[in-house]
């Protein structure tokens, strides 16, 4: 556990009784389930799990931050890492307090839940998915339903991340390139299909939004595609 | 010449990718940039990023710290500090290898292709972007001239003529008069002058409750009208008086020393005035020679002056079409700029100009509105493709959801600005 980790977790627990008796009273699962919607944007647990926006959380009782194979971690996170954060009950709370007090430069734009007893309920949710000694096995990549019915010459079309970046120019007005979100979500290191899928709702008006239906709208299908490809593989 | 940074200290990959450049005899192609505004910081940080070193880029302003217009209104209201507003050049420098240089440019010689400082000395470019922001017509309300803005500002410019205003309003006394004299069109941030009445009428809601607010508007209509009456009337009744045209106001003079007001005869006394006078391009683009009356008009498909090809004007100093002066216009013709310079002086691909603007308002706590839409090239000039208004009673949480994107709009606008 990181000292930065200690220090909060124990203004914390001296703060709120909650805290006190984490380790007996682990919170509500099915509150947690329904909490983390707010997480499942980015965020996949469970059978079939993958990385998307953020990696999986299978397994992620015990392991060392930023150290799943084959996801694109911020600098940040993998600093975290090698510094020796390793996620249990304690750090996630900090963490899910406010993920940028515990490691600043995260690219995750989520401004945390503030309430302690949310935190535990959370986490407790979680928990189940990692009690297994190895991580739940994988599953295809069919596992998922995405609900759209886009054609899947749309899906398939392979961007000109040239083009995207100087697309992006549009994008950056408001959305940042590093991943902050003060008010208004990050779209950097979107796996592709979901940046597609997510682009032609709003151009469909699927997703209502007026400043994205606006924006989108005028997008034709190469060039969400071109979005896709350069925000998905930005360089860190 | 200059060593640029990026250049001195990219990787040796780096290097071997530079694009070809095409300079005029000379090392590598120079790019300047007057006015670090939403408009030249933008198209400086844009093209030292795009081009990798391979371009040399000066920027030219005077202040060290910009203070932006936008989300000045917010501090007017209680809802920002004015260090909030202050952004610096020091990234730009650092990260992107741009050569800051803080002096005021007096003079552009066209032939020899040179900008003059105030400071002395003169800087060669290739290409050359103006994006110096507004002045103000001289004359345009009698009784006020620029040596006045301490008595009765005018705070359409950021930084301590902003300051000035907030604390003039703080210091009204209980029951006096706000008195606003709104521009004429076409003026920076359409609905710049109202989100300002309103972010005052809060301020002396909360805190001067009798005070009133007078204004006096040279135009039928406004950006967001319906909006803003809307807001008025709901959080503010009785508090804020507009007289438009149909009562005179295009006859409105001030007098400075008596702190009164006159609109067609019938004349005030004020404790504040706040006189935003008609508006021009800034002053340096005149002085360019680039300005055709009060504006530089520009090309829509890379905003190069209509007078010289070497020069570009952003922002609120051209006259492009349709696209309202704003922070966001500038931001976004700012892109299409430096793309088509980048491809002008080196081989990088050029992409067709597409441009947009959003302006969010804010009307009382937690109540944003905003108007936005997009605009391409056509007819010779920029033309408006399709936009959107916010309505009128929509429920508390989508209009605080208004507001909280109006806070992520302004952190990525500046991000996008300063890196
Ligand atoms: C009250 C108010 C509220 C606003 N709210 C919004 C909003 O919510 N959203 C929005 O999008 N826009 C808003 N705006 C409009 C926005 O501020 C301007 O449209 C925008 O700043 C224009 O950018 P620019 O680059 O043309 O000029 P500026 O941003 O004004 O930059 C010009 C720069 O050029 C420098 N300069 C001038 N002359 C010279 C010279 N001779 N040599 C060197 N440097 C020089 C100046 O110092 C200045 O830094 C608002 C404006 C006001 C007044």
């Amino acid at each position: 556990m990181t000292r930065g980790a200690c220090i909060r977790a124990s203004t914390i627990g001296l703060a709120l009784v909650v805290q006190a008796s984490w380790a007996h009273a682990l919170g509500n699962i099915e509150n947690g389930e329904s909490l983390f919607r707010q997480c499942a944007g980015c965020h996949e647990v469970g059978e079939g799990a993958r990385n998307r926006v953020g990696p999986q959380l299978n397994g992620i009782f015990g392991r060392t931050a930023g150290t799943i194979e084959g996801f694109r971690y911020s600098n940040a996170f993998e600093r975290a890492g090698a510094k020796g954060l390793e996620w249990h009950a304690e750090e996630l709370d900090v963490f899910l307090e406010n993920p940028k007090q515990l490691v600043p430069g995260t690219r995750m734009s989520f401004r945390g839940f503030k309430d302690p007893v949310q935190r535990a309920d959370v986490i407790a949710y979680l928990r189940q998915y990692s009690d297994s000694p190895s991580d739940l096995p994988e599953a295809d990549a069919t596992a998922t339903a995405t609900d759209h019915d886009l054609a899947p010459e749309i899906l398939a079309l392979e961007g000109d991340a040239e083009y995207g970046e100087y697309l992006s120019s549009e994008c950056t007005t408001c959305h940042q390139i590093d991943g902050a979100d003060a008010g208004i979500p990050s779209i950097v290191f979107w796996p592709e299909t979901d940046f597609v899928v997510a682009m032609h709702a709003y151009k469909n008006k699927r997703r209502e939004h007026p400043v994205m239906n606006m924006i989108a709208g005028r997008l034709n299908e190469e060039e969400i595609a071109a979005l896709a490809a350069y925000f998905s593989n930005l360089e860190n | 010449m200059t060593i640029n940074r990026r250049l001195f200290i990219g990787t040796g990959a780096a290097m071997l990718a530079a694009p070809m450049v095409r300079a005029a005899g000379h090392g590598m192609p120079r790019v300047v940039v007057v006015g670090g505004g939403a408009g030249g910081a933008t198209a400086a940080r844009y093209i030292a990023k795009d081009s990798d070193g391979a371009i040399d880029v000066t920027l030219i302003e005077p202040t060290r710290t910009y203070f932006t217009c936008f989300f000045s209104n917010l501090y007017l209201g209680g809802f920002k500090e004015i260090d909030d507003l202050g952004h610096t050049y020091g990234t730009l420098a650092s990260d992107y290898g741009v050569n800051v240089v803080h002096d005021w440019a007096i003079g552009v010689d066209r032939d020899a292709k040179t900008v003059a400082l105030a400071g002395g000395g003169r800087v060669p470019y290739d290409k050359l972007i103006l994006s110096p922001g507004i002045d103000f017509v001289d004359g345009s309300v009698p009784g006020w001239d620029l040596s006045s803005q301490n008595a009765m500002p005018h705070a359409y410019k950021g930084g301590s003529q902003t300051e000035l205003l907030k604390a003039q309003v703080m210091a009204m006394p209980e029951g006096g008069t706000f008195a606003m004299i709104a521009p004429p069109n076409p003026y920076r941030c359409p609905p710049g002058p109202y989100e300002r009445i309103s972010m005052v009428a809060y301020w002396l809601s909360q805190n001067n409750p009798t005070a009133k607010i007078l204004v006096s508007d040279p135009k039928d209509k406004f950006s967001k009208q319906g909006l803003f009456e809307e807001g008025w009337q709901k959080y503010y009744g009785g508090m804020i008086e507009r007289i438009g045209p149909d009562f005179g106001a295009e006859n409105t003079s001030v007098d400075v020393a008596a702190m009164t007001i006159d609109i067609d005869g019938s004349v005030e006394n004020v404790d504040v005035c706040n006189v935003i006078p008609a508006m021009k391009a800034g002053r340096i683009a005149e002085l360019a020679g680039v300005t055709d009356g009060n504006w530089a008009p520009v090309n829509p498909d890379d905003m190069s002056s209509k007078v010289d090809p070497d020069i570009y004007v952003l922002g609120d100093a051209s006259e492009q079409g349709d696209m309202p002066k704003s922070g966001f216009s500038a931001n976004s013709q700012a892109k299409v700029c430096a793309n088509a310079i980048r491809g002008a002086l080196t081989d990088s691909r050029v992409f067709p100009a597409k441009f947009s603007n959003t302006c969010w308002s804010l009307i009382s706590e937690n109540d944003g509105v905003k108007v936005g839409a997009n605009y391409e090239p056509a007819d010779g000039k920029i033309s408006s493709t399709g936009g959107f208004v916010s309505q009128k009673g929509e429920d508390a949480a989508l209009r605080k959801a208004t507001y909280e994107e109006s806070e992520g709009w302004y952190a990525g606008i500046t991000a996008d600005m300063f890196g």
